[in-house]
């Protein structure tokens, strides 16, 4: 068999998983990649901060859902990097990381940027290896996808000493992965299935509760096929957006410390919870005892692990979403002592209760004229990009007011970091959704905080003249701790106000992009119309009403019930 | 209410602070830990005995599961078992208590692994409890040292 070098088996690997795109940032432990990647007909893009690379291929993959590739160097590199894999391990994103390591003989003597990168980013990968022989490369790339990708999607580590990348070896055929340790179940349990349909067709006061699940599963029109068929309004969790469409009549909207009035209310009142790859967070459930405390509870997840950690299931169903749905909407199909439209019909009292609530306390704001409302900004967006753009965000108020704000009909259209919270994910994030697809429209909706996290990816952005958007709701504070400090700690503002912001607009024509500023409400149409009309990264600036609060809110440890209303 | 789990896992480095990291990051705890190779190199068995409720005892197996590099978990004390635990307890032996501790030992079916002037070195195999019962027992005699294996155990045969 002829032998080829490691870098070079590495980057056929990546092409045989189909992998187009690559972030990363060099150092002496990976110049053998780069070199082999110079030959290659990967793209490369050059990020200028390792947590930009992981970012902006964590939202490659969230849009795509393909795996998402990132190389980073050794040591100082790869730590860089733990933030963004962690933020991708939270929320389940499929990802390999490569990174780069000192050689094999000199690991563990502190060697110049040695790290044990393996051990530090072992709770916050869903696998990794360090591969310490040159036989076991393509192996354990393939493996590394394969892990990756099926399951419950992770990122997977793969730590590359430099002698080993430089060693030659032979590179055999690919042949399907079998692992006598890892083999998730994708088929539910038919009995499990025939169960649940039978408590559906019985339910008075059914809700769908949809998480990210649904979304890496490629589930959203099994999902939407079940809803509509027997008329059971939905609510979507932070992750859930757009797995099932939220401008139909039957999506209530998002749950949590920050849903709707109209889902968290039908969740407490339901009796029957049908959750779907959702994993009851404490940001959704609120206080444990008071959530869905009259309701059955399904739970369809991939992860037996996620079934019965924070609530009590009666009814689980461990199986792909997708395979789970399907095998649902067949048993209604087919099902000789049922009738779909009497059980569609019997939930109509139930969707006029919902409705009475939502009348009661639509999602909603308060305008106060020429102000400009950071919800009112998200209407705009909405408006202007016909609801259709890739929306990436920030953390924070801003990247509540874009959950609640922007109707998100399709799954993939939606990049946040639900799990881990991280400030300064959403520009990078966009980068890596516009990199793979470039005719469509990317807006990072941002907060004057976080931008200046990875503000840096400007520069890559404009590198690889990837005209991302990022529109500001620029408050002049850490805007969501002010707002805990407001409603809980006496107004103390400690910490959260920023004294030095720098003017965005010059910033980013520094970096050789467009910046524009509304600080009247009349001028945001104009603003946002010049952002999508111009073919380069725009910042806007919009200076919004500065001590608006994202309401409904939740307090922590709180009942869902017992919501801040605006 | 205490579980004893074993666990078959690969036997490559690291393996083992990938269960030990699973049990501090998650706040279950370990009560005692047992680990070597089985018949086949490649694989090792871990004897893990911890505390919890129905619950908590239901997310460890999973959890330990979930772990690409493990193999198989079963919770042994969910059947009839057989437990074992070595210890080797030095004891102070001087003239007066030689006899006494010479007793002590045959009633636990111990041996005596090594002598010196002034102390014994027993070795004691048993459950648990009974290894426990020998070291309250010898405490009052003067223990210099003890050191334990930890739990290891094996699910019965079946009888059929
Ligand atoms: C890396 C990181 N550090 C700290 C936090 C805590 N935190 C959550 S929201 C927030 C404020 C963010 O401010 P800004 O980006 O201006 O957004 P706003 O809430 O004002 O919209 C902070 C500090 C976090 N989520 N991530
Ligand atoms: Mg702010």
């Amino acid at each position: 068999m002829e032998k080829i070098s490691g870098s070079q088996a590495i980057i056929r690997c990546l092409q045989e998983e189909g992998v187009k795109i690559i972030f990363g940032f060099p150092g002496g432990a990976v110049i053998d990649l780069y070199d082999a990647l110079m030959d290659s007909d990967l793209i490369n893009v050059l990020v200028r901060h390792e947590q930009g690379a992981v970012h902006a291929a964590d939202g490659l993959a969230r849009v795509t859902g393909e795996v998402g590739v990132a190389l980073l160097t050794s040591g100082p590199g790869a730590t860089n990097g733990v933030t963004a894999i962690a933020t991708a391990y939270m929320d389940s994103i499929p990802m390999v990381i490569l990174t780069g390591q000192v050689p094999t003989a000199l690991i563990g003597n502190d060697a110049f940027q040695e790290v044990d990168i393996v051990g530090i980013t072992r709770p916050c990968t869903k696998h990794n290896y360090l591969v310490k022989d040159a036989k076991d490369l393509v192996s354990t790339l393939r493996e590394a996808f394969h892990i990756a990708r099926t399951g419950r999607p992770g990122p997977v580590l793969v730590d590359l000493p430099k002698d080993v990348v430089a060693k030659m070896v032979d590179f055999p055929e690919k042949k399907p992965i079998r692992m006598q340790n890892y083999q998730p179940t994708y088929e539910p349990h038919p009995g499990q299935i025939e169960k649940a349909c039978k408590k559906i067709i019985k339910a008075k006061n059914p809700v769908l509760y949809v998480g990210g699940g649904v979304i890496l599963a490629n589930a959203h029109e099994e999902l939407t096929e079940l809803a509509r068929k027997l008329n059971i309004p939905v609510t979507m969790t932070l992750m859930g957006l757009g797995g099932f469409p939220g401008s139909d009549p039957l999506s209530m909207g998002m749950l949590g410390m920050h849903g709707s009035y109209t889902a968290n209310m039908a969740v407490a009142h339901s009796d029957l919870l049908i959750a779907v790859g959702a994993r009851f967070d404490d940001r959704v459930t609120g206080r444990l005892d008071a959530f869905a405390p009259h309701a059955t509870i399904i739970h369809i997840d991939v992860d037996p692990t996620s079934i019965s950690k924070n609530v009590k299931v009666d009814i689980p169903i461990v199986a792909d979403c997708k395979y789970a749905l399907t095998a649902i909407n067949n048993w209604f199909n087919t099902a000789s002592d049922f009738n779909r439209e009497q059980v569609a019909a019997s939930h109509e009292p139930w969707l006029a209760t919902i409705d009475e609530w939502t009348k009661k306390h639509p999602m909603c704001y308060i305008d106060e004229g020429e102000i400009i409302k950071p919800q009112y900004v998200i209407e705009k967006l909405d408006e202007l990009t016909h609801g259709d753009a890739i929306i990436t965000t920030e953390v924070g108020q801003n990247q509540m007011w874009a959950a609640q704000f922007y109707k998100f009909n399709k799954p993939r259209q939606w990049a946040t970091s639900g799990g881990l919270g991280t400030m300064g994910y959403g520009l990078p994030a966009a980068i890596g959704a516009k990199m793979a697809f470039p005719d469509k429209t990317v807006i990072d909706v941002a907060g004057d905080g976080s931008i200046q996290m990875n503000i840096q990816e400007l520069a890559t952005a404009k590198q690889y003249k990837c005209p991302v958007k990022v529109a500001i709701l620029n408050n002049n504070y850490l805007g969501m701790v002010r707002q805990w400090q407001e409603l809980f700690y006496n107004k103390r503002y400690a910490g959260t106000v920023m004294e030095v912001t720098p003017d965005f607009v010059l910033l980013a024509q520094a970096y050789g992009a467009v910046g524009l500023r509304a600080t009247k409400k009349s001028e945001v149409e104009a603003v946002i119309k010049e952002a999508l009309a111009t073919d380069n990264t725009v910042i806007m600036d919009f200076a919004i009403a500065r001590e608006e609060c994202v309401f409904p809110m939740v307090p922590a440890g709180k009942a869902t019930t017992e919501m801040l209303l605006v | 209410m205490k579980h004893t789990i074993s666990v078959l896992l690969q036997n490559k480095p690291g393996v083992l602070s990938r269960v030990t990291g699973l049990f501090s990051g998650r706040g279950f705890n370990i009560e005692s830990l047992s680990v070597a190779e089985t018949l086949e190199a490649s694989i090792s068995c871990l004897t893990l005995v911890t505390r919890g409720d129905e619950a908590i005892i239901e997310q460890i197996t999973k959890q330990l599961h979930k772990l690409i590099d493990v193999i198989k978990v079963s919770d042994i004390s969910d059947s009839e078992y057989v437990e074992r635990e070595m210890v080797l307890i030095r004891v102070k032996a001087e003239a007066q208590s030689r006899a006494e501790v010479l007793r002590v030992i045959d009633i636990f079916r111990g041996k005596v692994v090594d002598v010196s002037p002034r102390s014994y070195t027993v070795e004691v195999t048993g459950s648990a409890s009974k290894v426990q019962a020998i070291i309250d027992i010898l405490k009052p005699i003067g223990i210099q040292e003890i050191v334990r294996t930890g739990t290891i155990a094996m699910a019965r045969a079946s009888k059929k």
